[in-house]
């Protein structure tokens, strides 16, 4: 297997008294899908917001791999680098679609967006792509110049989707993506993820509470509990054969549920 | 002319005039860049050119030849009492002739005569920030600013098109200064922006109420945000002017009557009235 | 020809001016208003544009107030003017309202304490029936009766709490404040900086603010720990002296609400304040900018931003009455360049609309 693209080792963060992130160490390849998993208050969306250079942990490093090869060590980037990584070569899919849309701008703007962003100054083909996009995520293109507050939640969120993956991000974040949906809605875009995701070789790193959609999606898993990875592994051999007594309780819990 | 020894020269005392001037030097120093500076209360009011008038108070020396025009025209009553202004305070002479003026003071036009390197151009600016209407946050627009973050002013440039097959900006039309900086030409047609590229001129803008000033060194790269295939396209109306005859310049349009009838006339009145006077030479040559 | 009547602009500003100066004196049979009664009789209009022209003299405030025939958004643009072309000497030492000789002093805290309540020159209390006999110019009124003083120093209440612990002390700073008349505003915004705004800023537009944090948006509880109005020393240090002068006296008053208490399970709940301080006698002021200050601290305090009230983009960029004005009312100056791009535009959206297939895709 290739370098990997993210890795972090030693990660801690503490919020006064509660410790969010203990000793946390993960890696991601190219092309690779990981799910952290864990209940709410686990530390996995806190660990996603430090691997993506949103928060500052207190002690550990991320470091992202360049195209080139060349690492960067994420939390010393600045600013100005992070924005710029934030749209090329990283992609962020938030669990609410008005947290990563442009409500205000139509469906083929928000999809546009990122490619102007990275200089794309033609609109006819900023145009087709868009409509492209849309048809990719399942979205008629004949409402290219829809705002999205006329589009249901899970169009909203195949939206974004459109949106984040248009430039073909090399790695992207998600957190929660099925998170507010119904659970007809939620296979359906679970399965689109996974066919683009597979399409297009894009790694993502995915956080989630939902066992049966890191089951779906992820090639590997690392479980959390109070801050601390408590058992990773490839996803068929956690799911299946759950070492740690956590891990078990979550995976029967879906069971019996 | 003498002036009014009441005031210090040009109103403005010299501790203001040189803060004035050395938030000029850094705006020359970063092309586009909103410099904020220590605005002065004026005994005009906020948006009617206070920027401009420090601006100009700070640049003006007592040989300077000063026109200020308003619409394009020096007989606009703002024009008129801004002029009126610096006649009383600073006592410089003052020109309705472009050619004659080494400062120019406008609101809302460029002079359609080509600018020289002798020449200062200083802008009124009602709004600095090209991207207000689309983040009225200063901390935010600061960090796009900052970052170049400048995304978000395409799209809405998308939108434009999208929605009515146009760019639907006709004044204040953003521009890229020198590459780097996204910047509002104030509120001139978008019909005077190519004139703002490689101007020989040096383009000073003020903003009294707004506290920023920025500028555009002579000979600096001014680009009017496009699309390749929708480019800018400066517009004007599509006729001549009543009393020159020009078909270039850019034009106002006078309602003559309540039923429909209209004349279109140059809108820079010095433009205009030099034209008229070579046209009546060469019919009595 | 039409076009004709832009022009002569010169000549219309002078004779606009001119009737300005007539309409101005009105009724030549009416005696002539004397600066000196503007400042004495009313003295709450000077007040105010002596607070928003952020500039301390009754003479000066009154004469622009009769010039500006009345209209205070514009006298205390007057006096604004002036003002900034007025020598800087340096900076007063900070006044001690605690030592102020006061005119009037109520709390809604506490039912008597050290000092006493003392009601003043006031319209609380009084029916709001026209005053018939004021039209008519007769006596004046007989004088108000006269009671012993108390000598007691009157303590801030806010220094009652503040030592019990029950309120947070606000620490003094060597820091030297900005000053807005000299430095741009910039965000986030140091408290002295919001104070200094605020205490320039519009009546009116305080007024709304502080009432809508009243009714729910901004979540305050606000109690008037006190209002006090009196005459403060200023005090200065003159370079060339190099010790401390009494230079003056001036009027200001002074609001101090004491708001909602705060505290986490680390650290112990206390009441929190918002201040209000303005030239003059401008209670009404002085409370809303109490109010505002404290929406405002919202951020500090570690609440949530929600509210116009406290917004403090929002609250500082529009609270000056005379950046309004100017921008608000130049949109009477000609736009007729940019309108003219506007319809050409529309012309031509218009005219690709009615001919779709022309259209560009």
């Amino acid at each position: 297997m290739s370098a990997p693209l993210l890795e972090a080792e030693g990660l801690r963060l503490r919020f006064g008294a509660v410790v969010a992130l203990d000793s946390v160490a993960i890696d991601v390849h190219p092309g690779e899908v990981v799910a952290i998993v864990g209940e709410s208050g686990s530390g996995k969306s806190t660990l996603l917001r430090v691997l993506a250079g949103q928060m500052r942990p207190d002690a550990g490093q991320v470091t992202y791999r360049a195209p080139d090869g060349t690492p960067h060590p994420v939390h010393d980037m600045g600013e100005a680098a992070l924005r710029r990584l934030m749209r090329t070569d990283w992609g962020f899919v938030h669990q609410h679609a008005r947290d990563g849309l442009r409500m205000g701008v139509s469906a083929g703007g928000n999809v546009g967006e990122r490619l102007m962003a990275v200089g794309a100054r033609h609109y006819g083909n900023i145009r087709g792509e868009a409509a492209e996009w849309l048809r990719r995520v399942e979205i008629d293109p004949a409402r290219i110049d829809h705002l999205p507050r006329t589009f249901s939640g899970g169009m909203q969120q195949r939206l974004q989707i459109a949106r984040t993956l248009v430039t073909r991000p090399r790695l992207v974040f998600m957190d929660e993506p099925t998170g507010g949906l119904d659970v007809s809605v939620q296979a359906r875009l679970l399965d689109l993820i996974r066919a683009l995701v597979a399409d297009l070789g894009i790694a993502v790193l995915l956080v989630t509470h939902d066992i049966a959609a890191a089951r779906l999606l992820a090639h590997r898993i690392m479980v959390m509990r109070h801050g601390q990875v408590v058992e990773h592994g490839l996803t068929d051999r956690v799911l299946d054969d759950p070492q740690h007594p956590y891990t078990q309780l979550l995976v029967s819990s879906v069971l019996a549920a | 002319m003498s002036r009014d020894e009441a005031y210090n020269f040009a109103y403005l005392d010299e501790n203001t005039k040189r803060m004035i001037r050395r938030a000029l030097l850094k705006a020359v120093a970063i092309p586009g860049h909103q410099v904020p500076f220590g605005a002065r209360e004026m005994p005009l009011p906020y948006g009617w050119g206070t920027g401009g008038i420090q601006v100009t108070a700070a640049v003006l020396g007592p040989r300077d030849v000063l026109k200020v025009i308003d619409q394009g025209a020096d007989d606009t009553t703002n024009a008129v009492s801004i002029r009126r202004f610096f006649h009383r305070v600073a006592g410089v002479e003052t020109t309705t002739r472009t050619s004659e003026a080494t400062v120019i003071q406008t609101r809302h036009r460029i002079p359609e005569a080509r600018l020289t390197e002798a020449q200062i151009i200083v802008y009124q600016v009602p709004m600095p920030e090209p991207l207000f209407r689309l983040e009225p946050r200063l901390a935010e627009t600061k960090r796009m600013h900052a970052l170049a973050d400048y995304g978000l002013m395409h799209v809405k440039l998308y939108e434009d098109i999208a929605k009515h097959g146009h760019i639907a900006t006709s004044y204040s039309y953003p521009v890229m200064v020198d590459g780097r900086y996204l910047m509002s030409p104030s509120p001139i047609p978008a019909f005077d922006n190519p004139k703002m590229h490689r101007m020989p001129a040096l383009q000073l803008f003020g903003a009294g109420r707004e506290k920023r000033i920025y500028a555009v060194p002579p000979y600096t790269d001014v680009r009017s945000l496009d699309f390749e295939d929708h480019p800018f396209r400066p517009h004007r109306a599509k006729a001549h002017c009543a009393l020159c005859a020009s078909c270039t310049s850019y034009l106002d349009e006078v309602v003559t009557d309540d039923r429909g009838g209209r004349m279109f006339v140059c809108s820079d009145t010095d433009y205009c009235e030099t034209r008229q006077a070579e046209q009546q030479k060469v019919a009595a040559a | 020809m039409a076009y004709v009547a832009v022009k002569g602009g010169e000549r219309a500003i002078g004779n606009a001016h001119a009737w300005l100066a007539e309409t101005r004196r009105g009724d030549t049979d009416v005696p002539e208003l004397d600066v000196a009664q503007v400042a004495q009789q009313l003295g709450l209009a000077v007040d105010r544009v002596m607070a928003e022209g952020s500039c301390y003299d009754r003479d000066l405030a009154a004469l622009a107030i009769k010039q500006a025939r009345g209209d205070l958004i514009e006298a205390a643009f007057l006096l604004r003017a002036y003002r900034t072309t007025l020598p800087r000497f340096g900076y007063a030492a900070p006044l001690d309202t605690g030592a102020m000789r006061i005119r009037r002093r109520v709390s809604a805290t506490y039912k008597d304490l050290p000092g006493g309540q003392v009601l003043g020159p006031t319209f609380d209390y009084t029916h709001r029936l026209l005053d018939f006999t004021l039209a008519a110019a007769g006596e004046p009124p007989a004088p108000a009766p006269e009671v012993e003083a108390e000598d007691a120093e009157a303590p801030r209440v806010t220094e009652l709490l503040a030592r019990e612990n029950l309120m947070r002390r606000d620490e003094a700073s060597e820091v030297e404040p900005a000053d807005l008349t000299r430095q741009p505003l910039s965000f986030p915004a140091a408290r002295p900086t919001r104070l200094q705004n605020l205490a320039r800023g519009d009546e009116g537009f305080l007024l709304g603010l502080g009432y809508s944090t009243q009714r729910g948006y901004g979540n305050s509880h606000p109690f008037v720990g006190e209002i006090r109005h009196g005459s403060v020393t200023v005090c200065f240090t003159p370079p060339e002296l190099g010790f401390e002068i009494e230079i003056g006296e001036i009027d200001v008053t002074e609001c101090q609400m004491v708001n909602q208490f705060h505290g986490s399970r680390s650290e112990p709940p206390q009441f929190t304040r918002g201040y209000g301080l303005v030239l003059g006698q401008g209670e009404r002021k002085a409370m809303s900018m109490a109010l505002v200050d404290r929406a405002l601290q919202a951020g500090e305090l570690g609440e949530d931003r929600t509210a116009p009230a406290q917004d403090e983009e929002f609250v500082l960029m529009h609270s000056d009455n005379v950046e309004a004005t100017g921008f608000v009312e130049h949109l009477k100056l000609p736009h007729y360049v940019d309108f003219q791009s506007e319809l050409e535009v529309v012309r031509l959206m218009r005219a690709t609309a009615a001919e779709p297939e022309k259209a560009e895709p």
